[in-house]
């Protein structure tokens, strides 16, 4: 039962791929965005590009893994395919499982794009590549799930996307992409501690550089796990609620 | 066990309203069960409760001596649902499109294939395997996804308003496939607008207005008590739509607007 449950997630996974994901809107979007905001802020401070590669990756996985997932729910509900799911043996859990990890996917294969391009054209060294990986990995699926519970959440496409630029766009600017938490100034601190862009540029500086800013890896990967969890079950409820 | 679903005191609220109102009725297994109404009347809400789509807010259902709120994973293994929309994936071709559904559903690969191969072959879509959902008319649309829902050969088959926007070509094509289908033992439940079709095609009609349900019977029972020439002039006395129909035809319609 289990098996089968976890193997209908992954097709639905790879379907979404398929159809929704590996498209040359989402992929441009995934790696144009971070790149030009990049770009904005290297032409201002030359000779800090280095620097702003953890937050980098960690917004290309922010802009992959949500683009999508979002609006992908919105989208299936209109043309009436996610009831076509429904209808199917596996439970919603499983349904939505296999939309995060669609998204999961994306947001990692956009973030190596990012890793392989700062090794190869900058130089930049890793600390412990395992670790990255890993760290990838977590911070791919709680904007994964941040993503499915935003679509579960809103009736409306455009209402998606207003819904998910409420929080990424100040996670941008509060969360350590382009200046370091530690050197912000105090009373915005506790607001970057909410986002959990924040957890996830930290790590990636850490298995990069051997350094964080912001808190000793274990609990950041503690503090994105239970984001993960507690949006993951907010989003079943969400979605079982409308059904029922 | 005749009955391949029985339904007892089915109830549905959405919020206060009543949507549908305590209704009793049984499909027996291998015959077209045509649930009847008009726009409104709670057909396609009893399809949802029995599929698993909405949670009953009373009484009980079985289908193959399932309860539909307990045993509603077991009951999905088992049904195939064709719903009002042709709700597949545009951009998956119309074979990508039966194999996932096909994997859905835990289908071996082996047998999928072969299923896959002898739907597509039934449906006459063989030359239109590789076209996207998109490109499909409406006709084809409807046609791969009646097949969808067979890929997992499921002993029961919910129709929800089949022939609903067709040609009449495509109409004839898909009742002379309901047809097929149930000679080969598919048990099928259909809901359609169009009254000659369910004259031609079920075995039973249960006829529901207002969300419950004015009777149950075979269509010849039905014409000869209440006295009328056809199924759908009974249709029209059982629902008591004769009044507003000589009303719309007086331009009632129009007055009351």
């Amino acid at each position: 039962m289990i098996k089968k449950e976890i193997k209908g997630a992954f097709y639905i996974a790879w379907k979404d791929l398929k159809t929704y994901y590996l498209k040359a809107p989402n992929i441009s979007w995934g790696i144009m965005f971070p790149i030009v905001m990049a770009l904005a802020f290297v032409l201002r401070n030359p000779g800090e590009i280095k620097e702003l590669i953890p937050g980098l990756i960690a917004l290309s996985i922010l802009f992959a893994s949500t683009s999508a997932e979002a609006i992908v729910i919105v989208f299936e509900r209109r043309t009436k395919t996610l009831e076509r799911l429904l209808l199917t043996p596996l439970s919603i859990e499983s349904i939505l499982f296999g939309k995060v990890i669609g998204g999961v996917v994306f947001g990692f294969l956009i973030s190596g794009v990012f890793l392989i391009g700062s090794v190869v054209f900058l130089g930049t060294s890793i600390s412990n590549f395992i670790s990255l990986i890993l760290s990838l990995l977590i911070s791919a699926l709680v904007f994964s799930v941040f993503g499915t519970f935003v679509s579960v959440y809103v009736k409306e496409i455009f209402d998606a996307m207003t819904l998910a630029n409420f929080f990424r766009f100040p996670m941008i600017f509060l969360c350590g992409v382009f200046i370091p938490v530690s050197s912000m100034p105090s009373f915005i601190r506790p607001l970057a501690y909410v986002f959990p862009l924040t957890y996830s540029v930290d790590l990636i500086r850490f298995f990069l550089t051997g350094t964080y800013d912001v808190v000793n890896p274990l609990i950041g990967v503690t503090v994105l796990i239970v984001y993960s969890v507690i949006l993951f079950y907010l989003s079943v409820f969400t979605l079982k609620r409308r059904v029922e | 066990m005749n009955n391949v679903i029985e339904v007892v005191n089915l109830t549905k609220y959405y919020d206060n309203f009543l949507a549908v109102d305590h209704i009793n009725f049984e499909v027996k297994k291998g015959e077209i069960f045509g649930f009847l109404g008009p726009n409104g009347a709670g057909k396609t809400t009893t399809i949802k409760m029995l599929t698993g789509l909405a949670k009953p807010s009373e009484g009980t259902a079985k289908i193959d001596g399932k309860d539909i709120v307990k045993q509603i994973v077991e009951i999905k293994e088992i049904i195939g649902v064709v719903t009002e929309d042709s709700n597949l994936y545009d951009e998956l071709s119309v074979v990508d499109n039966l194999n996932f559904m096909g994997q859905l559903y835990g289908v071996p690969k082996m047998e999928r294939e072969r299923k896959i191969e002898e739907l597509l072959k039934r449906f006459g879509l063989e030359n239109k395997k590789n076209v996207k959902f998109a490109k499909l008319s409406k006709g084809m649309k409807r046609k791969v996804t009646i097949a969808a829902a067979l890929v997992h050969k499921p002993k029961m088959l919910f129709l929800d308003e089949p022939t609903t926007g067709l040609d009449i070509l495509s109409a004839r094509v898909l009742r002379s496939m309901i047809r097929e289908l149930n000679r080969a033992g598919v048990t099928i439940f259909l809901t359609t607008h169009y009254i000659e079709e369910a004259e031609q095609l079920c075995d039973t009609v249960a006829i529901i207005v207002n969300g419950r349900i004015k009777t149950s019977d075979i269509p010849r029972n039905l014409i000869l008590k209440t006295k009328t020439r056809n199924l759908e002039e009974a249709f029209i006395e059982i629902t008591g739509l004769r009044e507003e129909i000589i009303l719309a035809e007086k331009g009632g319609e129009i007055n009351k607007v």
